[in-house]
């Protein structure tokens, strides 16, 4: 008796693993192509371009680069070995060094007898949150196997320079323990909220607008708004987390967001806004320049702000954030939106970015201002 | 006095305390009567008990009146007595100093405030009033001075912040106690931001006129100056710190391009330049 229990659970497992196995890759799944083959060790020659596809990515999921290197299509203009694996892990500590590929979505755009083209739904677990990612990617057919076109990537190249720069930065002095009580006190830096504007999505109420360090110093600064109902008890209250650049030199504006989920606007009385400013050491560089910024569609069918970031410094940002702010005519932010790039930025060279703007929003929009955070890598 | 026979009652008659002692100083309690008695002393941060002799002055050490305000001596034998007697604060000896805000933007009116207490060496804030001098300097030059009177053991003062950046040094003193303060005078928003631009092969190189505030000084380097890029194929914007006290940026344009500027909430002028030939 006392081994039935045993037994029973390992049929179970044993059972659902086979069941997870068979139904992964299932005609009815629509996130995430997997075969029914997904064991480790073995992946079959791929006899539809989405099997293709999912040996691949499953390879990739699985860091197997020297099978998912020999499983591509042995095409001219083909990626090296190498750039194959840095497009896919990530250099310079770049956001991708910290992300991994944790499900995909692949659908055929079209097809031949010999060649597909599939869009590749990417969706990565980064520390900054989850990042989707959409590849189109070429899919051939070499002999009675599909394998997937990895074209060479053309990687940022720098060329070996000396670029002067001057550096500025604050540092904070703090007084020893025994100094003179009123001789110690620095006052924190004069930051305003200049804009805020509250409205109603889908998801919940939404409050964004701009803040301004107005100080000679830099500030580290966090936006914190509480709504407050009819009868002027606080529903909810929440910072502006990372859709806002916390360290701002002096008068630097952000644009900030707070979001509010499952709170209708329609409860909100009243808003209080709170911001808050400490000193803080910082850098005046790098700079980094935001540029060919268009407002466009993307082939996905949703409107995007896109541009490339020029890092016009000599040192390289590992990882950098866009926050951009969208105006309506009057001047009023109607929106707040912000990406990660997921590259590193060399010094003088540019990166693609983009973040996305709200449909319902898109015909309002008549003006945009962009700021980009950057994280090095052992730096405050 | 002698109680051969019986059993000694001791006699409270009385207890002379000191009108007012100062702070730290050695005192005493006369009192009368005779036989022996319960001494209690309780004052703002001291409580002693202690057996006396009556008829014999009760003698307060510096330590037992240290702290400034009302003290309460009790002498208890059959019966209880109290008198109440107030120490007041010492002469000064420290100066505690306050000025508010640490950084100031030029040609603020009653921007900086300041308040002195002039303590005894005991911490006690002494509240009879005295003249404390007040003196601002900027640079080597002295700019003024202002005697005030202490109310109630404070003196304040209430000031303009001046015209040209930099360090103003606010003193208070006091006999020959001094206390000295820093307020950072800074410029103020900036005025007038101009902007010139030329084409180069990588672009255009924009960078401002030396920037200014509207009373001449020097915005401090490090301030955000935004150059706004217009062209066909999009905006471009760079956030450039001023350097050397002027902001500098490359931005890749080819086509017509319209720049503008901007620091804080301060526009500067627009600049039109031609597409590169």
């Amino acid at each position: 008796m006392k081994h039935i229990l045993p037994l029973v659970i390992v049929a179970v497992t044993a059972a659902l693993i086979a069941l997870a196995l068979a139904g992964a890759g299932g005609p009815a799944k629509t996130f995430g192509i997997v075969s029914g083959s997904a064991l480790p060790g073995f992946t079959p020659k791929a006899a539809t371009p989405e099997q293709a596809v999912a040996n691949l990515l499953i390879d990739v999921q699985r860091r197997n680069w020297d099978r998912a290197y020999a499983g591509l299509a042995k095409t001219d203009n083909r990626a090296d070995a190498t750039s194959f694996k840095r497009d896919w892990t990530g250099t310079d500590g770049s956001l991708r060094t910290f992300s991994n590929l944790e499900a995909y979505d692949a659908r055929p755009l079209h097809a031949t007898a010999d060649e597909a083209q599939m869009r590749l739904q990417l969706r990565w677990t980064t520390p900054v949150g989850p990042i989707q990612e959409v590849r189109d990617v070429q899919v051939k057919r070499e002999g009675d196997a599909w394998r997937v076109a990895w074209p060479q990537i053309q990687f940022p190249s720098v060329p070996a320079q000396v670029i002067p720069v001057n550096y500025l930065r604050w540092d904070l002095v703090s007084g020893g323990a025994d100094d003179e009580w009123g001789s110690r006190s620095i006052d924190a830096p004069h930051v305003r909220i200049i804009s805020m504007n509250a409205v109603d999505s889908a998801d919940g109420s939404i409050v964004m607008g701009e803040v301004v360090n107005e100080d000679t110093i830099p500030a580290f600064v966090n936006v914190n708004a509480t709504l407050v109902d009819g009868r002027g008890n606080a529903i909810d209250d929440e910072s502006s987390f990372d859709k806002i650049a916390h360290v701002l030199l002096p008068k630097q504006v952000s644009p900030y967001r707070i979001d509010f989920p499952n709170v209708a606007l329609s409860k909100v009385k009243n808003v209080r806004m709170d911001v808050k400013a400490s000193l803080v050491p910082a850098s005046a560089d790098p700079v980094i320049g935001a540029m060919d910024q268009k407002i466009e569609t993307d082939p996905q069918g949703r409107n995007v702000l896109r541009g490339q970031l020029l890092n016009q410094s000599g040192q390289t940002v590992n990882i950098s954030h866009v926050i951009a702010s969208f105006y309506d005519n009057s001047g009023k932010v109607v929106w707040v939106s912000d990406g990660y790039v997921d590259r590193a930025l060399l010094p003088q060279a540019a990166e693609p970015f983009a973040v996305e703007i709200p449909r319902a929003l898109s015909g309002k929009v008549q003006n945009f201002h962009v700021v980009v955070n950057q994280f090095s890598l052992g730096k405050s | 006095m002698a109680c051969p026979a019986v059993p000694c009652l001791a006699q409270v008659a009385g207890l002379r305390p000191p009108a007012s002692v100062a702070a730290g100083t050695e005192t005493s309690i006369s009192t009368t009567g005779s036989g022996k008695a319960t001494f209690y002393l309780a004052g703002p941060s001291t409580s002693t008990k202690r057996e006396v002799s009556l008829g014999e002055d009760v003698p307060l050490p510096p330590a037992d009146v240290q702290s400034a305000g009302r003290y309460v001596a009790v002498i208890c034998s059959q019966t209880c007595q109290s008198a109440a007697f107030y120490v007041t604060a010492a002469k000064p000896s420290t100066l505690s100093f306050l000025v508010h805000p640490s950084r100031v933007p030029v040609g603020q009116s009653d921007a900086v405030s300041g308040v002195a207490l002039p303590f005894d060496r005991f911490r006690n804030l002494v509240v009879d009033p005295v003249t404390i001098d007040f003196h601002w300097t900027a640079g080597p030059a002295p700019l003024m001075s202002r005697p005030m009177r202490t109310r109630d053991g404070v003196a304040w003062f209430r000031a303009s912040s001046g015209k040209s950046a930099g360090a103003l040094e606010v003193a208070a003193s006091l006999n020959d106690l001094s206390a000295h303060r820093v307020v950072r005078q800074v410029a103020s928003d900036p005025c007038h931001l101009r902007i010139k631009g030329q084409r180069t092969a990588k672009g255009l190189v924009v960078e401002t006129e030396p920037v200014h505030d509207c009373t001449g000084n020097p915005v401090p380097d490090g301030t955000i100056v935004t150059f706004t890029a217009t062209e066909a194929k999009g905006k471009s914007t760079v956030d450039a710190p001023i350097k050397q006290g002027i902001a500098r940026a490359q931005i890749a344009a080819s086509g017509p391009t319209v720049i503008s500027v901007a620091s804080g909430i301060v526009m500067g002028n627009e600049l039109r330049v031609e597409a590169q030939r």
